[in-house]
């Protein structure tokens, strides 16, 4: 009772990376509030599949809930799956991924259970809380923290009094560490019947197209992202250039992509992917909290801006006052000159 | 078949203007700071909305928003571009609703307008990026959902055909109705206003926007033309429970809000000249960070 819960996401027969990332998380908030941790994992076919994965993260106990028609996901079998357990075992946080089916599934099951949801957090920590207006205290909340109101100011959020304490969180935001190959958790394969409704199956996916992802982003050493200060989508060309030429990938902040100077899957920040690189080389941007929230892990920052006082400037190792018109092609043919 | 179609739309801040008083002590939103906007992926339901409703004659669109008065400007645009009739929630007792207390209003206001067969709305606002209000109302009303909606292909039968992004692709799925959609950026933009419905619905308020002393201007005009007069809800009005509302019924509460001051760090400053740039590739390329 009281643990925290984290729900697995499957794709195929396979554990999705963001559910490894959310149970290392959740294993530390375990220890902090000396509970146990608890996944859950629902599809077609996963039995002798994911266990022995989820477990290595330090699981203590897994319920397996395989049967067809959990997979393709849709939202009301996954709904009734956890409301029903949750409703059994009065977890105090729940976390899921901020990917399509996180979001999907997160609001429904907050709705029904009527506790609080909060979506996209770029931290979770433990802490106490005081009421004011109520003069009440509480001890070892879980502090949801994102930035908020399109990323101008971050905010601390927490839900007093509602169980389970919700959140998301997206993939690459939190780090994956197992904690031993073979973990001795408990797993229990669920009747799958007893919390969904025959009646719960009505959505049905006709075709699935999912294609790799078309940039290597989220690993790439070096990352050359491009702000709204390129100006322009033939502009971006010139970071292209650059990230041949340092075998680098080329992301974008919102406002770029707002703007269609590239594309939204290569968007870095808050509601984008999140990157460690060794190096970034921020190119035009400003550097919204939404943004930074995106890259402030990453080794060295680089930062080429004609505004010398712009916020990312301050979390930059370099910072070259200049248009990226200018600077990038200079970058490029000095590079070429002084490589091997 | 036709249908009838509510578009949830929510006038948000246009947070690409933020300044400094955007948000309140108690770590609200401070609106009245902000210009207000269409929400955009909301204009992207209305479109798809629209459309079901050039496919299926007869069928109606009623736009629904939560909002202070001045909100009444999103059921406006609506009515411009092609949409029957607005509803606006307005009570104090609504203000400070957290997503949960949002989604409870609405779905009492669906209950009182008479359950439609698809509500649709954007995915998520922009003040917010939640994407939770969608679901959340689905639930309320016990009706199916489908999100991240890009494209209806069909209503026939009882059924709906629609196209929705998921991570890394996309899927084709079909749902009986009725049913709650909520569509990203990439469904089809919003056509333009019309002419005549400006001409038509520009006069359309909502009783609250109006004097409160009687001396109202174009008083006759109202009287002959009902369709002027934006319905508008309080929290009585839809049956609504005070505790549920506002902020009395959202379970997330801010803790505290802070404008981020970056750790800054110690930079070097560079010209954009050749030598400042050759300085730094040569730099990087002997400590093997590039190269």
């Amino acid at each position: 009772m009281n643990n925290v819960f984290v729900y697995c996401e499957i794709d195929g027969v396979a554990v999705e990376e963001v559910s490894f990332e959310l149970l290392t998380k959740g294993r530390k908030l375990a220890n902090q509030l000396g509970v146990q941790l608890e996944a859950i994992a629902a599809g077609s076919g996963i039995t002798g599949k994911v266990e022995k994965d989820i477990l290595s993260y330090g699981v203590d106990k897994l319920h397996v809930f395989d049967a067809p028609g959990l997979y393709p996901y849709t939202s009301k079998p996954h709904t009734s799956i956890l409301v029903n357990l949750f409703k059994e075992e009065q977890p105090q946080i729940c976390l899921m991924g901020a990917t399509v089916i996180g979001r999907d599934l997160g609001p429904r099951v907050s709705s029904s259970l009527t506790s609080g949801l909060t979506a996209d957090c770029t931290a979770l920590e433990i802490g106490d809380y005081d009421d004011k207006k109520q003069g009440k205290h509480y001890d070892n909340l879980l502090y949801q923290i994102r930035p908020a109101f399109g990323g101008n100011i971050v905010a601390t959020i927490v839900n007093p009094d509602n169980r389970p304490q919700m959140a998301t969180v997206r993939s690459g935001v939190m780090k994956a560490e197992k904690v031993a190959e073979y973990y001795n958790g408990e797993i229990v394969y669920e009747d799958v019947a007893k919390y969904v409704p025959d009646t719960d199956y009505v959505v049905r996916v006709i075709e699935r197209h999912v294609e790799k992802a078309k940039n290597n982003l989220k690993g790439a050493p070096i990352v050359i992202a491009g702000g709204y200060g390129v100006g322009s989508k033939e502009n971006f060309d010139l970071l292209y250039q650059l990230a041949d030429e340092l075998h680098g990938e080329v992301g974008a902040s919102r406002a770029a992509v707002d703007a269609g100077f590239c594309e939204h899957d290569r968007q870095i920040g808050q509601t984008g992917v999140t990157v460690r690189p060794k190096v970034y080389i921020a190119c035009g941007i400003s550097g919204a909290i939404q943004h930074v929230a995106g890259m402030k892990e990453s080794g060295i920052v680089i930062s080429i801006n004609t505004d010398p006082e712009a916020p990312i400037n301050q979390i930059a190792d370099y910072v070259i006052t200049g248009s990226v018109e200018d600077v990038v092609p200079k970058m490029i043919k000095s590079y070429k000159e002084n490589s091997k | 078949m036709s249908l009838k179609i509510v578009v949830l739309a929510k006038q948000v801040p246009d947070t690409r203007n933020v300044g400094k008083d955007a948000m309140t002590p108690e770590g609200t939103v401070n609106r009245a700071a902000l210009p207000a906007i269409f929400n955009p992926e909301d204009l992207n339901a209305l479109e798809q909305a629209l459309r079901l409703k050039d496919e299926h004659p007869g069928s109606s669109v009623s736009i629904l928003t939560m909002g202070p008065p001045r909100a009444t400007d999103v059921i406006r645009e609506g009515l411009f571009r092609g949409a029957d009739n607005g509803y606006l929630l307005t009570d104090r007792a609504f203000a400070g609703a957290d997503t949960l207390a949002t989604s409870y209003a609405l779905s009492m206001a669906i209950r009182k307008m008479g359950m439609p067969d698809i509500i649709i709305g954007g995915r998520q606002a922009i003040d917010g990026d939640t994407a939770q209000v969608g679901p959340q109302v689905a639930q309320k009303l016990d009706l199916n959902q489908v999100t991240y909606v890009t494209a209806i292909e069909s209503v026939k039968d009882g059924k709906i055909t629609l196209v929705r992004s998921i991570d890394g692709g996309i899927e084709r799925v079909e749902a009986p109705l009725p049913i709650l959609l909520t569509v990203n950026g990439n469904a089809a933009p919003c056509r333009p206003r019309n002419a005549k419905l400006v001409m038509k619905y520009k006069r359309a308020t909502a009783p609250m926007e109006r004097p409160a002393d009687g001396q109202m201007p174009y008083a006759e005009e109202y009287e002959k033309k009902p369709y002027l007069t934006v319905t508008q809800w309080s929290v009585a009005d839809v049956d609504g429970d005070l505790a549920q509302c506002g902020l009395a019924g959202s379970p997330t509460k801010v803790k505290a809000v802070q404008n981020i001051v970056f750790k800054a760090k110690e930079s070097k400053r560079l010209t954009g000249s050749e030598a400042d740039i050759e300085g730094l590739v040569k730099e990087l390329l002997e400590s093997h960070t590039i190269g």
